[in-house]
């Protein structure tokens, strides 16, 4: 055995507590749904987890009716700071039972311990602290004085990053004074559940937030209820687009964040071995299913062949396997459906004359697994250039001056994301200014704040979330004031062609 | 290899950098060839070296690595206060690093100041490697070590002296007043005439480690010129530091080092070793390091050949890390010998 083939360094789940089923979170308590149960698998194994309770249209109007009381009697009542005392409490305890919420991520969603022991857990965390402190700041947040929150808001998320796509959600709604029904992922609530048992421990009023679990059907029963003030969802482009529909004619706001394509523009004065590493963290992170991935590696001729020559190099040092192995980098595919998806676009891929290489590595037997792949000789006009294959394929692309490379990147219907690799300071500024993407990242990609705003353009969807920005789209202004002035203060009212762009994300000065 | 590799192969050192640098080593073609080099984005380095310090090494693997770093330690003792008893016990601490284990691997070589080169040699007796794949070797800092402010000829003359005395490896410091202030060809030709000096009378050269003080270099592409320039100039080991100044070796420096003789291989097909040196204490340090080595060039660079630690106290925490893994439960430091 060799040095590299690491001996199992599996982390313990002996810090679970998990229970044989879980009902839906109403009003401070867990309640039986009135659906069908369903079971909610280990992707990484196939094995069971737990029952998960399936919420109908009768168990969305309760979790609609507790959050309207809970908004009327108490929480639109407290003062900010007493909002902000149990967003630092939720915080502090998400904080101390961190192990145990990436162990049951990582078993849940099949992502590598490493990553949700030092991504998603900690940025829940950080999400919380941050909109925490903004609780008794509202008059800051670009909305004119005394804003008033918004009512109940109702918020469906993703299977990705189940827990932190629950920060994103709960904690600006929170803190501007909303309360919250949200819907988990299908594939993906059991972090969720353990939230709620957070929530419990945190004392916060019953009612504030509620959790109903279930299918499609349960989240269009709550985004279509007529007592939701705000609609928040992330996910796919086909779904935002139903979700918007279903909302028009309503006074309800809607935040969509969307799929993406983003290009990852590698220019020949590039740092080649960190824009390797940000390759590689662009597309592979996640096992690629992250909606602001670098699906489209745009890359210089001139330099193609030592790249990828350097990127297959590193590549066959990725580590894929059991997700709970502290040095496993690459983990499962999280359902059996998503792996389809991404094998039929490979094979269209493939079909098409795009070059497919995998480093070799042996998938598990059980379980839902993708080799990371790269396909080069693309072009612009191939499916895997353009389809969201939302997995841990990289489409290799080639530009010769900067304006193609710009061309290139912005001929997608998407524009959530975008890197730009140079040590040339002026380059990353005057591309960047030309990216149509709400999120461009400069010699770095995938790093995420909670100060920073994220959001996209065209198809990825509008609103923006986290920051500021992300704040504000929760909020109104106090009664009264023009609409004129609401559009001038307040990006996320805007269209979002108007919006502003997220600024370049900086980084302290390379040394 | 590669056809530009095998014909990089049948060049000595000068002919093989005339062809790489496109004309003789004078400042300009020097800096033209650095500043070619691409650079290295500083936030990015220090994230990957992060992530390979994460890789959790625990029971076969880590006992494998445990010997690995024993077997890759130059025991260093590099003090004012030198003695020769200082010295012989050393070397006592070399031969048999745990009394206890004599299954426990011995260290690669002793490294002292020059004038001290034959007492660590007689001590060493039969088990002096001198130039044999066994035993151990002993390495001498050399070149005005380690400011390096003396004249060329005092330096050789340093250099001379302890491959004379039977130091099978020279640790010279590169002139970092020269590199900063752009002469890239004084520094060039000093390694060459370091590298001459140490050829012995029998026409073999004695090892040469070239210190590029990446502390006093300060930005990461510093180091990656100066790790470049000194590979080019002939050197068989790049090393980090002199262990007199802080910051001496961190895992970021000698990740961009492994880099650089990563693409070195790839370039002409001959490898060159790196040795971080100063400030690594703790197995668990130690460890990263091995990870950072296996993963970046390969399991191949894990050999005394290509890869050293510069140490003194890292030994000792090894060996309890060692003695804990056999035993099952934590020693103390009054359980492994001080030297």
């Amino acid at each position: 055995m060799s040095f590299l083939d690491y001996a199992p360094a599996p982390e313990s789940q002996a810090v679970l507590n998990l229970r044989s089923d879980y009902g839906l979170f109403i009003n401070g308590e867990f309640v039986a749904g009135r659906g069908v149960p369903f079971q909610t698998i280990n992707p990484a194994t196939e094995k069971p987890i737990a029952m998960i309770a399936h919420a109908n249209t009768a168990d969305v109007d309760t979790a609609v009716a507790a959050a309207r009381r809970a908004y009327d009697r108490t929480w639109s009542k407290l003062s900010g700071s007493d909002r902000g005392k149990y967003l630092f409490r939720i915080a502090r305890l998400v904080q101390e039972r961190a192990r145990e919420l990436a162990v049951a991520e990582t078993l849940d969603n099949g992502k590598p311990i490493k990553e949700s022991r030092d991504v998603d857990v900690p940025l829940v965390a950080a999400w919380f602290f941050y909109y925490a402190g903004w609780a008794d700041k509202l008059d800051h947040a670009g909305v004119g004085p005394t804003p008033s929150s918004r009512g109940v808001a109702a918020q469906v998320i993703p299977w990705n990053f189940p827990l932190l796509m629950l920060a994103w959600k709960i904690a600006p709604a929170l803190a501007a004074g909303n309360t919250v029904v949200l819907k988990p992922a299908e594939t993906t609530s059991l972090t969720a559940l353990l939230f709620a048992e957070i929530l419990q421990q945190a004392d916060l009023p019953a009612g504030v937030v509620n959790i109903v679990t279930g299918g499609r059907e349960t989240g269009q029963a709550l985004v279509g209820h007529p007592d939701v003030n705000l609609v928040a969802f992330t996910g796919s482009t086909g779904a935002g687009r139903a979700i918007a529909r279903s909302v028009a004619g309503t006074d309800k706001k809607v935040i969509l964040e969307l799929g993406g394509k983003a290009a990852n523009i590698v220019f020949d004065d590039a740092p080649i071995d960190q824009a390797v590493e940000g390759i590689v963290n662009g597309i592979f992170f996640n096992q690629g299913h992250v909606c602001c991935a670098g699906s489209r590696l745009l890359v210089q001729e001139s330099i193609h062949d030592d790249v990828i020559d350097r990127l297959k190099q590193r590549l066959s040092t990725l580590r894929l396997g059991d997700p709970l192995d502290k040095n496993t980098d690459i983990g499962a595919i999280n359902s059996a459906d998503q792996l389809r998806r991404i094998r039929e676009l490979t094979e269209i891929g493939e079909q098409e004359g795009g070059e497919r290489w995998s480093p070799a590595c042996v998938l598990p037997d059980s379980g839902f697994w993708f080799a990371p792949t790269i396909f080069t000789n693309v072009s612009t006009s191939h499916r895997i250039a353009r389809d969201e294959v939302f997995g841990p394929v990289l489409s290799v692309l080639t530009f010769r001056t900067p304006a193609e490379a710009i061309a290139k990147a912005n001929n997608t219907p998407y524009g959530l994301s975008a890197g730009i690799w140079t040590e040339k300071g002026s380059r990353i500024l005057a591309v960047a200014d030309k990216l149509r993407a709400g999120v461009i990242w400069a010699n770095t990609f995938n790093r995420f704040d909670p100060a920073s705003p994220f959001g996209g353009y065209k198809e990825s969807g509008y609103g923006r979330e986290g920051g500021r920005h992300g704040l504000a789209a929760y909020l109104k202004p106090a009664a009264g004031r023009s609409a004129a002035r609401t559009v001038t203060t307040a990006p996320a009212e805007s269209s979002p062609e108007l919006d502003a762009k997220a600024p370049v994300s900086r980084k302290k000065a390379a040394k | 290899m590669t056809s530009s590799q095998l014909a990089m192969a049948q060049l000595n050192t000068g002919e093989r950098a005339l062809a790489l640098l496109g004309g003789e080593a004078t400042d300009a073609n020097l800096r033209r060839y650095l500043h070619g080099i691409p650079g290295i984005d500083a936030v990015g380095l220090e994230q990957r070296a992060a992530d390979l310090g994460t890789r959790s090494v625990k029971t076969s693997s880590k006992k494998w690595a445990l010997d690995k770093i024993i077997s890759l330690i130059d025991l260093t003792t590099l003090e004012g206060a030198d003695t020769p008893g200082k010295v012989r016990s050393l070397v006592g601490k070399a031969l048999t690093p745990d009394p206890g284990d004599p299954a426990c691997p011995r260290v690669a070589a002793v490294c002292v100041y020059g004038d001290l080169v034959p007492i660590a040699v007689q001590a060493l007796g039969s088990s002096h490697a001198a130039g044999t794949a066994t035993g151990i070797n002993v390495a001498a800092v050399a070149t005005a070590f380690p400011s390096g402010r003396a004249s060329l000829a005092v330096k050789l003359a340093d250099v001379g002296d302890a491959v004379t005395a039977g130091a099978d490896e020279i640790d010279m410091v590169i002139d970092r007043g020269a590199f900063l202030s752009g002469r890239f060809g004084q520094v060039y030709d000093e390694i060459v005439a370091v590298k001459e000096a140490c050829k012995r009378a029998d026409g073999s050269y004695a090892h040469l480690k070239v210190i590029l003080e990446t502390g006093e270099l300060n930005t990461y592409d510093n180091v990656r010129r100066a790790s470049w320039l000194a590979i080019l100039a002939g050197g068989d080991f790049i090393k980090t530091s002199t262990g007199k100044m802080a910051p001496a070796a961190t895992l970021p420096v000698t990740l961009s080092m492994l880099e650089v003789v990563r693409d070195w291989k790839r370039l002409t097909g001959a490898r060159v070793g790196v040795k971080p040196a100063g400030g690594i204490r703790t197995s668990k340090d130690a460890i990263k390091y091995i990870v950072t080595v296996a993963e970046t060039v390969g399991e191949e660079w894990l050999t005394p050949s290509l890869f050293r630690f510069g140490a003194s106290s890292l030994l000792n925490d090894v060996l309890m890390q060692r003695q804990k893994m056999t035993t099952g439960h934590y020693s103390g430091p009054d359980y492994v010998t001080i030297d």
